[in-house]
């Protein structure tokens, strides 16, 4: 599937650029988009994509294309419910999508340390983001989103470089069922077997792994 | 004893030691099948890792376990493809009915009668290494060995020796009544395990190095892997499979998967008989739960491996 589906990527990326309006990743980010409900980007998740820790607005920069596309859609369906996203992402285009995904994957992110399984784990959220609580079928976080929560592939976003607010917040937004589009439900049946305190603790636990080299 | 025979024995031990010098098994099957739990009784609790001393015993057992779950990266020497331990071993080889550490360790030596000798602990661990991971085992007194020894040593402190303990092995699943259905396994795959492990199975990575573990092809387990055989395949997924979410894949859709999975070629089986899929088929997978090695599957003998 994967094969066949970059080269269309690259003729529609071809045929794209070929076109005088095509939608500018860069602009939008700085600008907005032709729709004017469509804010800039960089109102909320700043200049460099990092993020507004305080507010909860989650770091954009490096994140795979993939994944951005899929939570845009997202937004718009309603799948995950968010009352500043939703209209900013119903007013996007197709193509605005698919042109900001593609900004924010390119854009430059710092880089984390890739602490992995192997590594000592001391406190709850180290433990649980190590060695998993597999009494409760909740496996290590580092098992699916990387070493350090780096994140792999489309699906299985970064962890590291996210603040407190925003992971919290996305855990609970799983726990109570207004974030529910993760494949399987894979997220949300571990996020339901968290308790308060676990929430808070990994939250810290990744966020804690932030800004440990400088950017790439 | 006459001499000749003597001679010829000799020749016959010579010749086969040469032959498969690198080969420390005959065959990694498990041993016989676990004893079931009573209802309320609990499994097997191994230590807490809190509870190692700080010494070098502890240092050991640490080094042990950052080989089991890293083993790319701690043991890279000895592993020929993208696995870990771990990623058959659920929760770094402590968990209940994922073949954990503490129901193998008491149970060696064992006199196995499909090979017909003792295997130690050191040499079962080996047969991991040149299957599992189709690599080269590493030697029984290396360091890696050491400390996987003595990680499983202290995962089963407490527990008695040679006896099977519940939860030892992946519980046994009942095959389909209809037998199972590679086709059936192919939508599986794509609704529960593609995420994961990839359209095609070939796993992903985080930077160079595997996240989730290949399920065939040049970087998975080879033919010779217990894995390969689709009844322990099917056991394994129903129990852990998607991680997270074991026992939710029904029993008959966990063979399906299994088989789908076990469809597709993989890196040759080390013991190959002499350059004959056919003759290693006979000697080492005929008997060997249910496999499709040497068989044809969609007009293609699969078992013919892959580099």
């Amino acid at each position: 599937m994967k094969f066949t589906r970059w080269p269309l990527a690259g003729v529609t990326a071809l045929l794209v650029t070929m076109q005088a309006q095509a939608a500018d990743g860069q602009k939008i980010y700085a600008q907005g988009g032709a729709n004017p409900a469509a804010m800039a980007c960089g109102t909320c998740h700043g200049a460099d994509a990092m993020g507004m820790a305080a507010a909860g607005f989650p770091r954009l920069a490096g994140i795979n294309a993939g994944y951005t596309r899929k939570q845009l859609a997202d937004f718009r369906s309603g799948a995950r419910a968010n009352p500043i996203m939703q209209p900013i992402a119903a007013s996007l285009s197709d193509d605005e999508i698919q042109a900001i995904a593609a900004t924010l994957e390119a854009m430059p992110a710092p880089s984390y340390a890739a602490v992995g399984r192997a590594e000592k784990a001391e406190g709850v959220g180290a433990t649980l983001a190590l060695r998993g609580a597999w009494g409760r079928n909740i496996p290590e976080c580092v098992a699916c989103h990387g070493p350090g929560g780096l994140g792999v592939g489309e699906s299985f976003p970064p962890l590291a470089g996210q603040s407190v607010q925003y992971l919290s917040g996305q855990l609970n937004a799983w726990r109570q069922g207004t974030r529910k589009n993760d494949p399987n439900d894979l997220m949300g049946h571990i996020a339901r077997s968290m308790s308060d305190a676990e929430v808070q603790a990994v939250s810290e636990y990744f966020a804690s792994l932030a800004h440990k080299g400088a950017s790439q | 004893m006459n001499t000749q025979l003597m001679l010829g024995l000799l020749a016959m031990a010579v010749g086969g030691s040469l032959h498969a010098a690198d080969i420390k098994m005959d065959d990694q099957s498990q041993l016989t099948q676990q004893s079931t739990k009573a209802a309320g009784e609990q499994y097997f609790q191994p230590p807490k890792e809190s509870e190692l001393p700080a010494n070098a015993f502890g240092e050991l057992v640490q080094q042990g376990r950052a080989i089991f779950v890293d083993t790319q990266k701690y043991a890279a020497e000895y592993v020929g493809n993208g696995m870990n331990c771990t990623n058959c071993h659920i929760e770094q080889g402590r968990k209940a009915n994922s073949a954990p550490l503490w129901g193998a360790y008491p149970m060696y030596p064992a006199y196995r009668k499909k090979n017909d000798k003792v295997n130690s602990y050191a040499e079962r661990v080996q047969g991991c290494f040149q299957f599992s991971m189709n690599g080269k085992p590493p030697a029984a007194d290396s360091h890696v060995m050491n400390a996987l020894t003595a990680y499983s040593y202290w995962l089963s402190t407490g527990a008695p020796t040679g006896q099977e303990l519940p939860g030892r092995a992946y519980p046994e699943i009942p095959q389909p009544k209809g037998g199972f259905d590679i086709a059936k396994g192919k939508q599986v795959y794509a609704e529960q395990c593609s995420i994961c492990h990839g359209d095609n199975g070939q796993g992903q990575k985080a930077g160079d190095r595997y996240v989730f573990p290949p399920l065939w092809g040049k970087d998975s387990f080879n033919w010779g892997a217990g894995m390969h055989r689709i009844n322990t395949a099917a056991a394994f997924i129903k129990e852990s499979m998607p991680l997270g979410k074991g026992g939710s894949l029904s029993d008959d859709d966990a063979w399906h998967v299994a088989a789908y999975m076990n469809s597709h070629e993989r890196p040759q089986d080390p013991r190959l008989v002499e350059g004959s899929v056919e003759k290693t088929r006979v000697r080492y997978h005929a008997n060997d739960g249910v496999n499709l090695y040497g068989q044809e599957v969609e007009g293609v003998v699969l078992g013919q491996g892959i580099k």
